[in-house]
């Protein structure tokens, strides 16, 4: 019995706002020493109110515009409930049914394997909500609780279960990434908790359009993580059926040292959130003229910066991409390329033999890039750029 | 400065009191001394306060002594007050102590009020009578046998006994009106949204509102001249100008079209009650009023509305009482999770737990629908009712309560005897409107209130008509004999 994957992705992106999402209070935790980046209203004190922060509520336009999304003019947000030591309020501020973007996709390259090609993905929703703190269970008998990360600015982006394999959750992952990075909306950094995924994952038979019993995978701390974790989840429902067995609906964490994912059912108690529109905050109004102002300050993103180079510069697909892969890196190199137009003599140096011309050049990108580029990468960057002259004559297309 | 007898001081109205102090006639360490007093002489028997702050007081009107303002209030104890106990008359909060100021009361210091102390109030502002109270009842002053109602009953009888110039109370179904009427003294809730929630104790966030309870209309307009306006801190305030309320008392409502909803003159009214409150209309039209009789259909719906939307709001609002952060904490054997719901189980009273339960099943799936958002739309009925209504009219008059204060421990066997005493005032805060409660007589020796309501924003309005009829009828002044 030949089976088909599917697989949904859901992730958390931390905006890299200066404060939180409902108070005035330093967004940047990271280094903060516990429970030092805290107020009355991330403390969930008693009469204690939240005040939408304007800056996340763009990012998360930006973010849905970027994935191709509609934002409808009116959003709102709920309270979700559910008791945690590390929810201050015992309710989150989240957004349920009026999300900020709605109906959007991602277009990856697809897994050749399964003879996919270039296709969509859909993008069910993009909304945003406050983070909880952090909860650390000492185990002996007590756990504590860090408020500093209680609310941070997250925005979920939720696909449809459309990916097909575990190589394509990784592509959707790896543009997903470079998009909130690119916009500057998030540092995408996973390790730090910046950029979170959990996945959907069920199996059913070829041709079936019924989809199967799912289980949601946590706990995947790396791009490599997922991979192997939706790899190892679609092999072991396989066996689970082919044993005779079924699919339990349930939440697998990922174990990384044992490269296996583990039930991780504990006390349950019912996930009725009892969602209810947030009465404390006004809805929101996002008019179309706003939409656009938005609309038109997105860049030009990975894929197409890419795709100019290889057309440009005929760059081969790999080195285009590498060039491309961060806003930061394909800003640097297209201030190299600056510096080479703008000093033939270095380069004519440079094709006669003589190295100096490159650390000269790696000068004007630093003084270009006011100092903000690494020499060493600006070095690399101006060799790279002095090849492509000397390979092609010239780097006007 | 003359000598003035303490028992002159604490009879003073603010606005008296303000003037006095601007005259330098009375210092605000004299006033404020009578009050103390006055405090020490009656809170045995009516249980007003729970905590008082007299060496605060004291040290704040010496301060205040070196400005104009200077006058003592009493804060409800469900506005946080930065460093003094702010119990929500609950055990759960019995000694928590807020690290910041309410709004509506740091603007109220701003202006150099005083600070007598924290007033007592039925648990989370959830219930009529104040007999909700983890602490203890409060006494109406009037017959200390009766509730003063609820539930900022510490402060309507605070202020009728004289142990405090004014209040601030609060108002979710009719909790200022309803004390200012049982006591015979003055109340008003503001628009929703015209006083800063910042700092008080959520029970019902989209209802909530603060505001004064005082001797009379112009006392009102003196507190809420200080207390309104927008609050960056809260999203719902309204970021609209504040007109000048004592201004606004000009003692004439002629050609002011006033109606008379049929629904609020129900079957089963205390009949004392009816004869006063018809009594303050004809006053009124006397006064040059044209009244008109109106008609709010949806009025007999508001009661259960108002205990759907209420009740689910509170049970999110008070879920963050769990023992770990602050506030009581029942430890003892087993889990993390034994302990919060042990904490819960002893920290809240039970009608608060009454009124979780109902929320959180209001709100729960399968049932949302029917109840939560079906109240919800019922809510926007109540609000369309109430703008037609204000096409005709400028304002209402009605009673605040079909009955006058009742007997300690008569209601509290039968929770939805008890919520009906409030079928009056909870469709104004369903529609989110001002509206007050002004003296106008009494039935069987028990004080009766009037009921004005107004449309959005037209407190100035509702205060003239009160202050208009303060100034051709006693009722206002008539004082228990405490």
């Amino acid at each position: 019995m030949q089976y088909e994957t599917v697989i949904g992705l859901e992730v958390h992106v931390q905006l890299h706002t200066r404060s939180k999402m409902f108070c005035g209070c330093p967004a940047d935790y990271q280094a903060a020493e516990p429970n030092t980046r805290t107020c009355p209203v991330c403390l969930g004190l008693p009469g204690a109110l939240p005040v939408i922060n304007r800056r996340a509520v763009e990012y998360t336009v930006l973010t849905g515009l970027a994935l191709n999304c509609r934002i409808p003019e009116f959003t709102k947000f709920d309270r979700k409930n559910y008791p945690y030591p590390d929810l201050m309020k015992g309710y989150q501020i989240s957004q349920y049914d009026l999300p900020l973007a709605l109906d959007g996709f991602l277009e990856i390259d697809g897994d050749t394997q399964l003879g996919l090609g270039r296709r969509r993905i859909g993008v069910e929703r993009v909304h945003l909500e406050e983070d909880v703190g952090s909860y650390d269970d000492r185990g002996e008998g007590y756990s504590l609780v860090d408020v500093n990360r209680s609310g941070v600015p997250l925005m979920e982006v939720v696909s449809k279960p459309d990916m097909r394999s575990a190589e394509e959750a990784r592509q959707y992952l790896t543009l997903l990434h470079s998009i909130v990075q690119y916009l500057g909306v998030s540092t995408g950094n996973m390790q730090d908790g910046n950029f979170r995924c959990d996945a959907n994952v069920s199996i059913r038979p070829v041709g079936s359009q019924i989809l199967g019993t799912r289980t949601e995978v946590k706990n995947m701390n790396s791009f490599r993580a997922v991979y192997q974790a939706l790899e190892y989840e679609v092999v072991r429902q396989r066996e689970v059926i082919e044993d005779g067995g079924a699919v339990v609906q349930e939440t697998r964490g990922w174990i990384e040292e044992r490269e296996v994912t583990v039930s991780q059912r504990s006390k349950e108690y019912a996930h009725d959130y009892r969602y209810f529109p947030e009465p404390d905050l006004p809805p929101l109004r996002i008019g179309p003229e706003r939409v656009a102002e938005l609309a038109a300050e997105l860049p030009e993103f990975a894929p197409q910066r890419s795709a100019r180079f290889q057309a440009d510069l005929a760059l081969s697909g790999y080195d285009a991409d590498l060039l491309a892969g961060s806003r930061s890196m394909a800003n640097y190199f297209e201030t190299t390329l600056t510096a080479i137009a703008a000093n033939p003599k270095a380069v004519a140096d440079y094709i006669s033999g003589k190295d100096t011309a490159a650390r000269f050049l790696m000068g004007q990108v630093m003084r270009l890039t006011k100092g903000q580029a690494q020499p060493e990468l600006a070095l690399r960057l101006v060799q790279e750029g002095l090849e492509l002259q000397k390979t092609r004559g010239s780097l006007e297309p | 400065m003359a000598a003035h007898a303490a028992s002159e001081l604490w009879q003073l109205s603010a606005a008296e009191a303000s003037r006095l102090l601007a005259d330098r006639e009375i210092s605000s360490v004299e006033l404020t001394d009578a009050c103390l007093e006055r405090i020490a002489a009656v809170d045995d028997r009516i249980s007003a306060y729970i905590t008082v702050t007299a060496d605060l007081a004291r040290q704040q009107a010496t301060d205040a002594d070196r400005r104009i303002a200077g006058v003592p209030m009493q804060i409800k104890d469900l506005l946080c007050t930065n460093g003094i106990a702010t119990t929500c008359a609950s055990r759960m909060l019995a000694e928590y102590i807020p690290v910041y100021d309410a709004t509506a009361v740091a603007r109220l210091r701003e202006h150099g009020a005083v600070l007598l102390g924290k007033g007592n109030m039925d648990e989370f502002g959830m219930g009529s009578s104040t007999e909700n109270s983890a602490f203890f009842p409060t006494r109406n002053p009037w017959d200390t046998g009766r509730v003063p109602g609820g539930s900022s009953g510490g402060s309507a009888a605070a202020v009728s006994a004289g142990a405090a110039p004014f209040a601030l109370g609060t108002d979710t179904g009719g909790s200022i009106r309803q004390p200012a009427s049982f006591c015979g003294v003055t109340g008003l809730k503001p628009t929703y949204g015209r006083v800063s929630r910042y700092g008080l104790v959520a029970y019902a966030s989209s209802l909530d509102q603060v505001g004064p309870i005082a001797r009379d209309a112009a006392d009102c307009a003196l507190i809420l001249q200080s207390i309104a306006g927008h609050d960056s801190r809260d999203a719902t305030s309204l970021p609209d100008a504040v007109p000048d309320y004592s201004a606004a008392l000009t003692g004439d409502i002629s050609g002011l079209r006033l109606g008379v909803p049929s629904e609020y003159f129900a079957e089963g009214m205390d009949a004392g009650v009816r004869a006063a409150v018809t009594a303050a209309i004809d006053q009124l039209a006397a006064l040059g009023a044209e009244i008109r009789e109106v008609s709010l259909p949806t009025t007999q719906y508001a009661l259960a509305c108002y205990y759907i939307i209420a009740p689910s709001e509170c049970s999110a609002n008070l879920a963050r009482y769990d023992g770990v952060k602050y506030g009581y904490s029942h430890q003892g054997d087993g889990d993390m999770w034994e302990a919060m719901e042990r904490t819960r189980q002893h920290g809240f009273g039970p009608e608060v737990k009454r009124r979780i339960m109902l929320g959180a099943f209001a709100l729960s799936s399968g049932y949302y629908d029917a109840y939560y958002h079906k109240a919800q739309q019922v809510r926007t009925l109540i609000r369309q009712d109430f703008a037609h209504v204000f096409e005709e009219v400028d304002a209402l008059a009605a009673p605040v309560s079909p009955v006058v204060a009742f007997p300690i421990g008569e209601r509290t066997d039968d929770p939805v005897r008890m919520y009906l005493v409030d079928v009056y005032t909870l469709p104004v805060n369903m529609a989110g409107l001002p509206a007050m409660s002004v003296p106008c007589g009494f039935s069987n020796g028990l004080p009766v209130g009037l009921q004005l309501i107004g449309p959005h924003l037209s407190e100035d309005r509702l205060l003239n008509i009160a202050h208009t009829y303060q100034q051709a009828t006693e009722w206002h002044r008539e004082r228990p004999g405490i």
